[in-house]
């Protein structure tokens, strides 16, 4: 890579930061604990709408008492959806927000 | 009609003429001043310094997680949530329940997508994290508008409960009393934002949640101990007394949503609107960090899940000890399901306490959504565009405060010609904008190297114009069969039908699209910026350059 190569900005700590090992395997952590994480959420939570529109008899179904196997999928949305903001913010604060500073403080300077 | 209604065995007895006031008129407003007076003190012993940009934007990013995080909550349980979904469970049952889930999940969108690196890249408004790595000017005003169209819609939501209210509380059918009833809580709400900026808003919101969540809770307990603190017996008693009425069983899928891909379309629009809202997105920068940001989020989430879970209770509980056809019939129609079952349960003197935290809620949302507003006009488009990015914060600021103002005004004038409707309903609609125009940009903002100008202004606009015309042309403004209870359609507008898209919800369509246009305008474009790419996606995530909290 040449230093006059135009649409490369060789000089600017940003871009040497985003181009450093360290900070593609920070990216690389936090896309591969993230993405996979809202693709469940989001199929779960799609299951649960097209079992709702599709498959009426069973959501209606009284399961304990009048409770609903409706009710009973919805209310695990809720617990699914407590769970997932527990495991995500433990993680952050423990495994990402260490190495995420430690990059910010490399990169110094201002603030 | 009046033979109906006298022959329904649960009767509030004041209610039978339709105009006839709920509770005692004095009890609710004396209830609702002691809020104003309350409010206005905090804000104004709050808000001394309001004078930097920071201040009056952001709060000074000094408010902590969890403050912010009770804040989200008052923004997010709005009137919509409150009287809308307690309001759609008892009329529609497990339909309704639906819509609370939706917004709660959406949640994790906004945690896990969106919150952390939004707080770490901007500094005031939405746009500035679009417009972030791309050409300034065009972006900003395609964010801008996008953000203000969001608000006006969800505004509109806001002030149509206030209306429904009046009309429920103060027994003012009557045009003109139920106007300036409208008029007063606009002039209250502008003077919070002008005075208050985003400290003032702040602790309205705080203080609401606070006071709506525990008098939803109160509320909750009273229900559930009057059926034996059995959710079971609650069920089946609201149930049977829908079947009673005429009405279908409440815990059957299907209610209120015949058509599968409607019910689909709304589900998509609320799991993905939150994260696009401006006023949601604005509220990250009150905090010093993404950490804190994070920590909002999961107090947010935590409090609006729980809040709903009160909803549920309250929703069977007034199918049950209400019944539907005095909800429809009540002044304020579907919305008023929640102030009713507390007059049901306690008297004037609840239905006072009740009513004032829905006003109180109301005001306070509406306060949120002036100042985004009020803060994407003047920061955006007069600052960036106007000014060239010249102005000075007190500049900056003053025309913030003048578009408070004016936007106030379009709120009072909107509520007025916004009464009647669903909340919870035109507030779907603003959540399907959201995520058609908002939430494409955003994540490929944040996520998408190749991401470019060109790929930004075609999926704000591409989602901004195909939700909303396709909303012009749905059964919501036109075209709806006639009610049997209440002899109106449901539409928007009466006695005319020029709908030809049959969902009565845009998402489905107009979400995929805001996506895709993205990607091919992005791809058919060259563009691209590595130094400011690399700049925001470093910020991003380590927080390395993040605008920090004023000190004083």
């Amino acid at each position: 890579m040449s230093k006059d190569a135009p649409e490369r900005v060789v000089d600017d700590p940003n871009v040497a930061m985003q181009d450093s090992p360290e900070f593609a395997q920070l990216r690389s952590k936090f896309r591969k604990f993230v993405f996979p994480l809202t693709a469940l959420f989001l199929a779960w939570y799609f299951l649960y709408v097209l079992l709702s529109v599709f498959a009426k008899d069973f959501m209606g179904t009284r399961v304990i008492g009048n409770v609903t196997w409706g009710l009973i999928l919805g209310l695990l949305q809720f617990v699914s959806t407590f769970t997932i903001t527990m495991v995500y913010a433990r993680w952050a604060d423990r495994v990402f927000d260490p190495e995420a500073e430690a990059l910010a403080r490399k990169m110094g300077g201002q603030q | 009609m009046s033979a109906l209604l006298t022959s329904a065995p649960s009767l509030v007895p004041s209610l039978a003429p339709a105009a006839t006031t709920v509770g005692n008129p004095a009890i609710n407003i004396g209830i609702f001043a002691l809020f104003v007076v309350v409010t206005l003190a905090i804000v104004i012993r709050a808000s001394r310094n309001n004078r930097s940009a920071a201040e009056y934007y952001a709060g000074g990013r000094a408010f902590t997680g969890r403050q912010n995080g009770i804040a989200i909550a008052g923004d997010y349980l709005s009137a919509a949530s409150f009287l809308g979904i307690a309001g759609a469970i008892a009329i529609n049952g497990y339909d309704g329940f639906l819509y609370s889930i939706g917004f709660l999940v959406a949640w994790l969108v906004a945690l896990l997508l969106v919150a952390e690196l939004l707080r770490n890249v901007g500094k005031y408004t939405m746009a500035d994290v679009l417009s972030f790595r791309l050409r300034q000017r065009p972006v900003r005003i395609a964010a801008a508008i996008s953000t203000l169209v969001v608000s006006f819609f969800y505004l509109l939501a806001q002030m149509a409960g206030a209306g429904g209210l009046v009309a429920l509380l103060l027994g003012i059918e009557g045009a003109l009393g139920q106007r300036l009833v409208i008029v007063v809580v606009g002039i209250i709400m502008i003077f919070y934002v002008i005075y208050g900026g985003m400290k003032g808003t702040t602790w309205v919101q705080i203080i609401k949640a606070v006071l709506l969540i525990i008098g939803a809770a109160i509320m909750t307990v009273w229900v559930l101990g009057k059926f034996g603190l059995n959710l079971s017996s609650l069920l089946g008693e609201a149930t049977t007394a829908s079947q009673d009425a005429g009405g279908k069983d409440l815990l059957q899928p299907g209610l209120q949503y015949k058509n599968p891909v409607d019910f689909i379309s709304l589900s998509m629009a609320l799991v993905l609107g939150t994260a696009g809202l401006p006023h949601v997105l604005m509220r990250f920068y009150t905090v010093p960090t993404s950490r804190e940001a994070r920590r909002s989020v999961v107090w947010a989430i935590w409090l609006i899940g729980i809040f709903y879970l009160f909803t549920l209770v309250l929703g069977f509980g007034a199918a049950d000890l209400v019944g539907a056809k005095e909800i429809k019939n009540a002044p304020g129609g579907v919305n008023s399901a929640a102030p009713l079952l507390a007059f049901e349960l306690g008297g004037e003197i609840l239905l006072g306490i009740i009513s004032a935290v829905a006003f109180a809620t109301i005001l306070a949302v509406v306060a949120g959504l002036t100042i985004t507003a009020s803060a994407s006009l003047s920061h955006d488009i007069y600052n960036t565009v106007v000014k060239g990015g010249k102005a000075t914060p007190e500049e900056e600021v003053k025309v913030a405060r003048i578009a408070a103002l004016v936007l106030g005004a379009i709120a009072i004038v909107g509520g007025i010609f916004a009464l009647g409707q669903n909340i919870a309903f035109l507030v779907a609609l603003a959540f399907a904008i959201a995520a058609s125009a908002n939430l494409p940009t955003i994540l490929y903002s944040l996520f998408w190297k190749r991401f470019n100008t060109r790929g930004a202004l075609w999926s704000i606009y591409g989602g901004l114009v195909s939700a909303i015309t396709l909303i012009v042309f749905s059964p919501v403004v036109s075209g709806k069969a006639i009610d049997k209870v209440t002899g109106k359609s449901p539409s928007m507008l009466q006695g005319v039908d020029f709908h030809w898209f049959p969902l009565d919800n845009p998402g489905i369509i107009s979400i995929p699209l805001g996506f895709v246009l993205g990607y091919i305008g992005t791809v058919t474009s060259k563009e691209y910026n590595a130094a400011k790419y690399a700049e925001m996606e470093v910020r991003s995530l380590t927080g390395h350059g993040a605008e920090t909290a004023t000190h004083h």
